[in-house]
């Protein structure tokens, strides 16, 4: 017997199915991780307290927000490009001033003797306030903390806040803590 | 003058496409391991505003998510054109909130409970009354992570 040839396999309907399988992937694909800005909400108060401890005016940096999406930061219309930079003085109070927070001397675990900002953020809005203009506050006021650490953890440690250890993190985070509280809305109107 | 070409000629031999279901197979096996199924059908049109510090949401075992916004064209003569909240594959009101999140807890690992976090997806033009009282009902359901779900900006 002769050498036989071998008939070559028809590979072309192969692709078809490969294709057919791939189209289907693609189309129930969804490519994104979901992203979002993380945030935590206070516990729910019981009933029994009703007065909170009083805070000196100076030491809250109140943004209101209303239903046309106009920003009232301290009793001053701003516009949202200057909260992050506003918020930033705030948070640090470099000169000192009279009128921005208070600074306490508390002894940081495995650091040293820090002073720590009596500050904190107190955001309100309106029931017809747009979400996106609401987000936009949130992000502009993580920014500030965000920029503000980072400076700090570079001065510190010479990289990033992100690329910290966890326990450098926590230092940080105990000097600067991201002290936001949301007052209940009011609904001054549509 | 020893070669001639032949009358006729040869037709062009096929080209061979062997390697094309190769190619096929790698983009395929891509997107296999790259692929999330879609969990839910949204009936509500969400477009998620933008932000920049973003954080991501790693573990989806531990997320719960809910939807708001305008119902679809097709659910609007049932729903109207208010903005609704959707929970798994319906819609909800409000006040159903707490019982879908202790229903999601109860699912969860004994160990995963604290991590549990809640992803708001709501659409950028939503009203903040309805976002503030879905955050009301959280915060009774003890569910305190919480995140809103948005979109990378770009820089400006």
């Amino acid at each position: 017997m002769g050498k036989r040839e071998i008939p070559e396999v028809n590979a072309g309907s192969m692709a078809d199915i490969a294709f057919l399988l791939l189209i289907f992937f693609l189309v129930t694909t969804t490519m994104s991780t979901d992203t979002g800005l993380a945030r935590r909400l206070p516990p729910p108060v019981p009933d029994e307290i009703e007065d909170t401890p009083p805070i000196k005016d100076r030491n809250v940096f109140t943004v209101l927000l209303n239903s046309k999406n106009q920003l009232l930061v301290k009793g001053k219309p701003m516009r949202v490009e200057e909260l992050k930079d506003a918020a930033k003085k705030f948070i640090l109070n470099p000169d000192r001033d009279a009128k921005l927070p208070e600074f306490k001397q508390v002894e940081v675990e495995n650091f040293r003797i820090c002073e720590i900002s009596k500050g904190v953020i107190s955001l309100q809005n309106d029931n017809g306030t747009q979400y996106q203009a609401y987000l936009m506050v949130q992000n502009e006021l993580q920014r500030a903390y965000t920029e503000v650490r980072n400076e700090f953890a570079r001065k510190e440690w010479g990289k990033d806040y992100e690329e910290l250890d966890s326990d450098e993190q926590k230092i940080v985070r105990t000097i600067f803590p991201q002290r936001i509280s949301e007052a209940e809305p009011k609904n001054i109107g549509k | 003058m020893a070669k001639f070409r032949k009358k006729g000629g040869k037709a062009t031999p096929a080209i061979s496409t062997a390697s094309l279901p190769d190619i096929v197979f790698m983009l395929l096996f891509f997107f296999m391991v790259s692929t999330t199924m879609k969990e839910v059908d949204l009936k509500v049109k969400i477009q998620v505003p933008e932000a920049t510090e973003l954080a991501k949401l790693e573990k989806k075992s531990l997320v719960t998510y809910i939807y708001v916004g305008l119902p679809t064209k097709k659910y609007q003569g049932m729903y109207g054109t208010e903005p609704r909240v959707q929970l798994n594959d319906a819609f909800a009101t409000v006040s159903d909130i707490q019982s879908y999140i202790a229903q999601e807890r109860d699912a969860m690992k004994e160990s995963d409970r604290p991590k549990m976090t809640t992803s708001i997806k709501a659409d950028f033009d939503c009203p903040m009354g309805i976002i503030t009282e879905i955050k009301q009902a959280l915060r009774k359901a003890q569910a305190l992570k919480i995140n809103y779900s948005a979109r990378k900006k770009a820089e400006y």
